[in-house]
């Protein structure tokens, strides 16, 4: 059963087109991710979906039950808020309760309810306390805690991890993570910060100017981008984008890179070659390979039909701790790689790599699409 | 202490020097005039004959302030102007009460639920700010009169609270644009109403702002001489009124005395609110956003 279906969602400020016929449908208990970068239209498609702003065309089904023009209130929807938005003048007893008292849930079952749901987010030492008198990590687990007691059909999370320190953040998003797990809640959560989409979603939505440009499970959108956006939105630090020339040799598909005169050819795997890639030999293409297929040379790798090596000059050199990211030359340009730490890197040091082509992309140049 | 470090040479302390002095220089002259009056008040007439304006009293005595209170003339009848200043009470409670309520409400209105020509809503309101009482006065009169509410004490509250109502208005506007909308949207989604959401999440956290309106309606309704002297009966005047026909009409000698205690005590109520409630009006008017 779809919790959410968003059909041909259209919105307009004025002239300003924030969402362009957005589709998408969401199935219970998924967890849906909404990214991109500011001004993408994702947190005015989240408030369309709250009921907080109309929507200038196009129809939001929320548990099959067509709810476009209905107030948030009489949507079954609870939101959790990037500012957390809690009621500076009640306790958080008072906050959780809140939504059950507008619904008119009796008293003792409202208590029950906060009792329950305290304990879940372990708050019940906070339950007297005014918002003020929280950190933000304590406020972030009530405006959860307000959003949990009332058990709707869909939650959504507008930027909620924002507001908080980096480890906090990662602490939190472990929680939430574990939350969805247990209560096998759907959710749609927007954010901007990919590392989240990555490790919490289901599903990944991509988004940029008001259009959904890829829906798919984060593997999918990292590995297998529609376009050069998706692919240099996901991953950090992003795909490597290398002007290349496509040839064909005693091989197959090849990539030239570099100078004409001497390219440094990688092959393109032949089980990924499709027939409309012959009709670009001879063109400039642009490869997309992640940093981490560019790595330290592996025995497995020597073997590997679509691993092949590198030698070449290291430029920067920045330890991460995990591994070691390195920016080295690759024909005319620079590009990112990732090696082991234990790995003995100066900058200047002409290092054996090796580029694994198993997961390289081929980019349209002008139009930026996917060709391969 | 201060926690300012300051430069000490001679030169710095004799600037300081130079400015506290012409502070309090300042202070003195401004305080002279109520000074003044107190002294005046409480002194008996031949007191008042012998000594300059800021000779200290040979003998305190209350009786002006009885005799302002109880007896002093307000043209031909002679019962004092305590009578006066409940007539005052009974336009300014109700006048403040309604015109503040109002106020919130519209505020609360215009920056948390937006419509179509709110702005415009708001900037004729705005404007109602620079409208000058005397501009006013005929077409009120006017009104009060189709209304049935001429010289009556409902028809000065009337007249006050629309005249406030622009001022109330840009307080609470003021104040409620710098609490967060999504406050608003999450009780929206919690399923609050209009009013639920205003009576339940703004109201507790305006108490600041209520104050300042308060303080500024009390003393604005409480010292109108203009409505109160246009719109009254002998019945309904208020205090302002009574004050200046109690120094005007006195025939014989004049008491000044009297005239004082009588200032004092129509003074006295906006002294008051000032001094219980300051505190909350210069924290109103300076903090504006709400944390939480």
């Amino acid at each position: 059963m779809s919790a959410l279906e968003i059909r041909n969602v259209r919105k307009d400020f004025g002239r300003t087109r924030v969402l362009r016929e957005v589709s998408l449908s969401i199935d219970s208990g998924e967890f849906l991710i909404l990214v991109g970068p500011s001004g993408c239209g994702k947190s005015t498609l989240m408030n369309a979906i709250a009921g907080l702003e109309p929507v200038t065309d196009g129809s939001i089904l929320i548990g099959n039950e067509e709810v476009t023009w209905r107030t948030p209130a009489e949507r079954d929807i609870a939101m959790v808020f990037q500012s957390y938005a809690l009621y500076p003048s009640m306790t958080v007893r008072q906050n959780i309760a809140f939504g059950l008292e507008m619904r008119k849930v009796p008293k003792a079952e409202r208590e029950a309810t906060v009792e329950r749901v305290a304990k879940l987010l372990q708050i019940t030492p906070l339950l007297d306390r005014k918002p003020s008198q929280l950190s933000g990590g304590q406020r972030q687990r009530v405006a959860m805690g307000r959003a949990i007691a009332r058990q709707p059909t869909v939650y959504l999370f507008d930027e909620p991890l924002s507001n908080l320190d980096a480890k906090l953040r990662v602490e939190m998003r472990t929680e939430i993570k574990k939350l969805h797990q247990t209560l096998g809640t759907t959710i749609v959560y927007v954010t901007h910060d990919q590392i989240e989409a990555m490790t919490l979603a289901d599903r990944i939505a991509v988004m940029r100017e008001g259009r959904l440009l890829q829906l798919g499970t984060p593997d999918e959108v990292y590995n297998d981008p529609v376009d050069m956006f998706v692919a240099s939105f996901m991953g950090s630090p992003s795909m490597n984008f290398i002007p290349a020339q496509l040839v064909r040799d005693e091989h197959g598909i090849s990539l030239a890179i570099g100078a004409a005169s001497d390219p440094y050819r990688l092959p393109f795997p032949a089980a990924r070659t499709t027939p409309d890639l012959d009709a670009w030999v001879g063109r400039r293409v642009v490869l997309g390979l992640r940093p981490e297929h560019i790595s330290e040379r592996t025995p497995w790798g020597e073997e590997d039909a679509n691993t092949h090596p590198l030698t070449t000059e290291v430029t920067v050199a920045e330890p991460t701790g995990a591994d070691i990211l390195l920016r080295v030359r690759l024909g005319e340009d620079e590009v990112n790689a990732r090696v082991s730490p234990k790995q003995n890197v100066t900058p200047g040091d002409r290092l054996p790599l090796q580029v694994d082509m198993a997961r390289a992309v081929l980019f349209d140049p002008e139009r930026e699409t996917r060709i391969a | 202490m201060d926690n300012v470090i300051r430069v000490q040479t001679p030169g710095a302390l004799l600037a300081r020097g130079g400015i506290y002095a012409a502070l309090i220089f300042m202070a003195v002259v401004y305080l002279a005039p109520l000074l003044v009056m107190l002294l005046t008040s409480v002194k008996t007439l031949e007191d008042i004959r012998a000594g300059n304006l800021l000779s200290l009293p040979r003998e305190i005595t209350f009786q002006p302030w009885l005799h302002a209170w109880s007896e002093a003339c307000t043209g031909i009848r002679c019962e004092g102007i305590g009578g006066y200043v409940w007539n005052s009470v009974q336009i300014v409670v109700p006048a403040v009460v309604i015109s503040t309520a109002i106020g919130a409400l519209n505020g609360y209105a215009l920056t948390k639920w937006r419509f179509k020509g709110q702005e415009w809503v708001f900037g004729m309101l705005l404007f109602g700010c620079f409208i000058p009482f005397q501009v006013i006065l005929l077409p009120m009169a006017q009104t009060l009169g189709w209304l049935g509410l001429g010289s009556t004490t409902t028809g000065l509250v009337l007249v006050h609270v629309v005249y406030g109502i622009a001022f109330t208005t840009l307080f609470f506007r003021n104040y409620y644009v710098n609490v967060p909308d999504e406050l608003i949207a999450a009780a929206k989604l919690d399923g609050a109403g209009f009013f639920r959401i205003f009576l339940r999440i703004l109201l507790p956290v305006s108490t600041p702002i209520i104050v300042v309106t308060v303080i500024w309606q009390f003393t604005q309704v409480w010292n109108d001489f203009l409505f109160g002297v246009a719109y009254s009966s002998h019945e309904t005047q208020p205090v302002t009124v009574a004050l200046n026909n109690v120094v005007n009409s006195t025939t014989g000698v004049r008491e000044y005395n009297v005239d004082m205690a009588a200032a004092m005590i129509a003074a006295l109520p906006t002294l008051l609110v000032y001094v219980l409630a300051g505190k909350y009006f210069v924290r109103g008017l300076t903090a504006g956003s709400v944390k939480g």
